[in-house]
C-alpha cells in the first residue's frame, strides 16, 4: 500500500510541477491577498501585525480551496475517474497519496506566507516547536477533509461554488486552534499552545480516518 | 467451454434511463465481437457494464467467471476499457503517463515502453506532454496505457475512431493477437467495413436489447452462432 | 416503511392524496394543546426567574428548539451512515428529511438567541460559545441542504449527501470544545445551557413542558416531510417504467397511434439494485402515440 500511495503522491507532484499552478497561480494570490488585507485594513506596523496570526491561517484555508479544486479537479477530467477504477490501486491508497500531495504543496505555501507576512508586516516568529506543530496538524487536517469534499465535489457541475461552502464551516475549529496557537507560540497570548495542537490533531486523526473510509463510496458513485 | 461474458436480461438504468432494457449475450473465449447499432443504443452502457464501471440493475451478468451483481469490482482490473476519453493527464508526458498507468494496474514501466512501441508511437514523441499530441498520436497512446495491462477482456468504443491508415492497421493486429492468446474483445463501431474484417461475430444492439446475432449482410463473417 | 408495493400488472395504484395519517393526527393535535399550554405556562404561569427575569421565557423555546435540532442531526448521521451500508432508500430520505427540519430547528434558535441578546445585551449579535457554535453548526448543514439540491442521480445525490452528514456531525463536538476554549475565557452572562439544576417548581416543569411539546412538533414535521419526499420518488419511478417501454420500442419499427403500452413488469429496480426487477425480454411495447418515437437520439 505504501507503494501506491507513493505512486500517487509521485503523480500529484509531479502534475503540480509541470503545471505550476501552485507556484505559479496559488502563491502569488496568497501574496496579493496579504497585501489586499493591508489596503483594507490599516498599514501602520501595529494594526497588521497583531492580526496575523489570524490572516495568516485565512489565508491558507482560501489557497486550500483552490489547491484541492485543482487536485481533484484533474481526476474528473478525460475519463480519469474510470481508469483509476480500472486499476488495482485501492481507495484508501489513492485517497492518503492526494492528501499527502496536497500538504507537501500547503507546508510550501505556509512557509512562503510566513515570509511573506514577516517582511509585509513586520511580524516576528518565536516559540517555532509550538508554531510548527500546529501547522503541521493543521494542515492534515485541511488536507484530510478537504480531499474528501473535493472529491465529493469534482464531478459536479456546481463545484467550484460547493466545495467552500462545505470545507469552510468544517475547518472552523481548525481555524480557530490553529490562530491560537500561533499566538500563544509568538508569545501574544497566554494559554495553554499544546492543547490547542491536541485539538488540531484530534481533528487530522479523526478526518483522515473517516476520509479513508468514505473515499471508496466517493469513487463509485461521485 | 464457459462464457467469458454472459448475460441473460440485463438491465442497466442510469440515472432514470433505462440504457440497457434487458441484453441477453454470451461471449465466448477469443472471440471478436462486433457491436453495431444505432447512437443511444447502449453500446457504450454495455461496454461498460462488463468492464464492472456501470452497476447492473437487474438480470444476470457474469464476466470473467465474476458475479456483476455482487463483486463488479473484482473484474475491473482484469478488464481494459477504451471509451471516448483519453484517460491521460494532459499535463504529463507520454511516459510518465505510461509509467504511472502501468504501475498502477501492476504492470512494469517496461511493459508501458512496450506498448507505446508496438502501438507505433514514435520515440521523439514520449517526452512531450499530451496536451501537445494531436488526437490521433493521443489516442495511440491511450491505447498503449490499455495494452500495457494486458488485459484478459477487451472493451473498446470505437476504435478505430481518430486512427489513421496506419492506426487502424496496428489496431486489428492488436485484436488479432489478443484473440490468439486467448483474450477476449468486444467492439463497438460504426466502421462496418473495416470491422467486418477483424470481427469474428457480430450482434446489433437497439433500443437496449440485442435485437439481432445475425452477421451483418455486407461482412464476410463465419457463420454466426447465435448465443 | 421500506417495503415497496411490487405492481404484477399494469394498472397504477391509487395514489395517497396526502402525507397525513393517524399517527400525524395524533401528534398534530397532541403538538398543538401541548403547545397552548406551554403558552399559558410559559408566560403566564411560571414566574420570573430571580437572576434572569423576565428572559427566561425564551429559555422555554431555545433549549427545546436547540436540542431538537441536535436530534436532527444525530438522525441524519445515522441515517447517512446505514444508507451507506444498506443503500435503501428509506434512509438516504429520513436522513434528508431531518436534515431540513434540523436546520430549520437551528435557524430558531438562533433567531431566539438573537432576541434574547438584544433585549439582555442590548444587541442582536455576541460572539459568544453557543450563538457562535450554533452558526457554524447551520453553516455546515445549509451546505448538505444545497449539495442535495444540486441535480443528479439519486444514487450519486444519496451517496453524496450521506458522506457530508456524516463529515458533519462529527464536526460538532470539535466545533463546540474548539468554541467554548476560544470564547471561554471571556465570561457572559448566558442562558444558553441546558435546563438550569436550580429550577424550581413551575420554572422546571414548563422547562421539561417546552421540551417535550417541541419533540412532538419535530416529530409530526418529520412523518409528514419524509412521506412527501418518498412520495416523489415513487413519482419519479413511474416515469421510469414509461422510460422503459418507450426504450426497447426504439427498435420497432412500426408504431400504431392508440394503442396504449403494455407493460407487464413488476418495479424496475433503481440504481442501487436493491429491488429486483422482472423485465420480460419479449415485450412488445406499441407505444402511445403522445411520445414521440425516435431511433436515434
Amino acid at each position: 500500500m505504501i507503494r501506491d500511495v507513493a505512486l500517487v503522491a509521485g503523480k500529484d507532484l509531479r502534475l503540480e510541477m509541470r503545471s505550476r499552478v501552485g507556484i505559479g497561480q496559488v502563491v502569488p494570490f496568497a501574496l496579493l491577498v496579504l497585501l489586499l488585507f493591508a489596503f483594507a485594513l490599516d498599514p501602520e506596523r501595529g494594526v497588521l501585525d497583531r492580526v496575523t496570526s489570524g490572516l495568516f491561517w485565512m489565508v491558507v484555508l482560501f489557497c486550500s480551496v483552490l489547491f484541492i479544486q485543482r487536485s481533484f479537479g484533474v481526476e474528473a477530467e478525460d475519463g480519469i475517474i474510470d481508469a483509476l477504477r480500472l486499476t488495482g490501486l485501492s481507495a484508501p491508497s489513492i485517497y492518503i497519496g492526494k492528501v499527502a500531495a496536497l500538504v507537501v504543496e500547503l507546508l510550501a505555501l505556509e512557509v512562503v506566507l510566513a515570509v511573506g507576512v514577516a517582511i509585509f508586516y513586520g511580524t516576528t516568529f518565536g516559540g517555532f516547536p509550538l508554531l510548527l506543530t500546529a501547522a503541521v496538524a493543521a494542515t492534515l487536517g485541511i488536507a484530510g477533509s478537504g480531499s474528501v469534499y473535493g472529491a465529493l465535489s469534482a464531478r459536479l457541475r456546481t463545484r467550484d461554488t460547493l466545495l467552500p461552502l462545505l470545507l469552510l464551516p468544517l475547518l472552523a475549529p481548525v481555524l480557530i486552534a490553529a490562530t491560537r496557537a500561533f499566538e500563544v507560540g509568538m508569545g501574544r497570548e497566554a494559554g495553554q499552545g499544546w492543547s490547542w495542537v491536541a485539538l488540531l490533531g484530534i481533528f487530522a486523526l479523526i478526518y483522515l480516518s473517516l476520509g479513508a473510509l468514505l473515499f471508496r463510496p466517493l469513487m463509485e458513485d461521485a | 467451454m464457459e462464457s467469458v461474458v454472459h448475460l441473460r436480461s440485463a438491465v442497466a438504468v442510469l440515472g432514470r434511463f433505462p440504457a440497457l432494457a434487458g441484453v441477453d449475450l454470451d461471449v465466448d473465449p477469443g472471440e471478436i465481437l462486433l457491436l453495431r447499432g444505432p447512437n443511444g443504443a447502449g453500446k457504450t452502457t454495455m461496454l461498460r457494464l462488463c468492464a464492472g464501471l456501470t452497476p447492473l440493475s437487474s438480470g444476470e451478468a457474469v464476466v470473467l467467471g465474476v458475479d456483476l451483481a455482487r463483486q463488479a469490482h473484482a473484474v475491473r482490473r482484469r478488464v481494459g476499457l477504451l471509451g471516448h476519453a483519453t484517460y491521460l493527464y494532459d499535463d504529463l508526458t507520454v511516459t510518465e503517463n505510461l509509467d504511472f498507468w502501468a504501475r498502477a494496474s501492476g504492470a512494469t514501466t517496461a511493459d508501458g515502453r512496450a506498448a507505446l512501441d508496438r502501438l507505433g508511437v514514435a520515440h521523439r514523441l514520449w517526452s512531450l506532454p499530451v496536451h501537445a499530441l494531436s488526437a490521433g498520436q493521443r489516442r495511440r497512446v491511450s491505447f498503449a496505457a490499455m495494452v500495457a495491462r494486458r488485459p484478459e477482456l477487451w472493451l473498446l468504443d470505437e476504435p478505430h475512431a481518430g486512427l489513421d491508415a496506419a492506426g487502424r492497421d496496428i489496431i486489428d493486429g492488436l485484436m488479432r493477437e489478443a484473440s490468439s492468446v486467448g483474450a477476449t474483445v468486444l467492439f463497438a463501431s460504426h466502421e462496418l467495413d473495416r470491422a467486418g474484417d477483424v470481427a469474428t461475430r457480430a450482434v446489433e444492439i437497439v433500443g437496449g436489447t440485442i435485437t439481432s446475432p445475425a452477421p451483418p449482410a455486407d461482412a464476410p463473417l463465419a457463420a454466426a452462432v447465435t448465443p | 416503511m421500506t417495503t415497496t408495493t411490487s405492481r404484477a400488472a399494469s394498472p397504477v395504484p391509487a395514489a395517497p392524496t396526502g402525507t397525513g395519517s393517524r399517527v400525524t393526527r395524533i401528534l398534530g393535535i397532541a403538538s398543538l394543546v401541548g403547545v397552548a399550554v406551554l403558552v399559558l405556562y410559559g408566560l403566564r404561569i411560571s414566574k420570573e426567574d430571580a437572576q434572569l427575569g423576565e428572559t427566561i421565557r425564551i429559555l422555554y423555546m431555545h433549549v427545546p428548539t436547540v436540542s431538537a435540532a441536535y436530534l436532527a442531526f444525530v438522525i441524519t448521521a445515522i441515517g447517512s451512515v446505514v444508507y451507506l451500508w444498506k443503500r435503501s432508500e428509506f434512509w438516504d430520505l429520513l436522513a434528508a428529511s431531518s436534515a431540513e427540519i434540523g436546520v430549520l430547528f437551528f435557524a430558531l434558535t438562533i433567531l431566539n438567541g438573537m432576541l434574547w441578546g438584544k433585549i439582555t445585551w442590548g444587541v442582536f449579535w455576541r460572539w459568544e460559545p453557543r450563538l457562535t457554535t450554533t452558526a457554524v453548526l447551520f453553516l455546515t448543514y445549509l451546505g448538505y441542504l444545497a449539495a442535495r439540491a444540486i441535480p443528479t442521480s439519486t444514487r450519486t445525490r444519496g451517496t453524496i449527501s450521506a458522506v457530508i452528514g456524516i463529515m458533519a456531525v462529527v464536526n460538532i463536538p470539535i466545533v463546540h470544545k474548539a468554541v467554548d476554549w476560544w470564547r471561554g475565557l471571556h465570561q457572559e452572562k448566558t442562558i444558553f445551557g441546558t435546563v438550569d439544576p436550580d429550577m424550581q417548581g413551575t420554572q422546571l416543569f414548563t422547562a421539561y413542558l417546552g421540551l417535550t411539546v417541541f419533540m412532538l412538533i419535530f416529530a409530526w414535521l418529520l412523518i409528514h416531510r419524509f412521506r412527501v419526499a418518498w412520495l416523489a420518488e415513487r413519482a419519479n419511478d413511474v416515469g421510469l417504467d414509461a422510460a422503459l417501454a418507450e426504450r426497447r420500442a426504439e427498435g420497432t419499427p412500426n408504431v400504431s397511434a392508440n394503442e396504449t403500452a403494455d407493460v407487464s413488469a413488476s418495479e424496475t429496480a433503481d440504481v442501487s439494485g436493491n429491488e429486483s426487477a422482472d423485465v420480460s425480454g419479449h415485450e412488445s411495447a406499441d407505444k402511445s402515440a403522445g411520445a414521440g418515437l425516435e431511433g436515434a437520439r
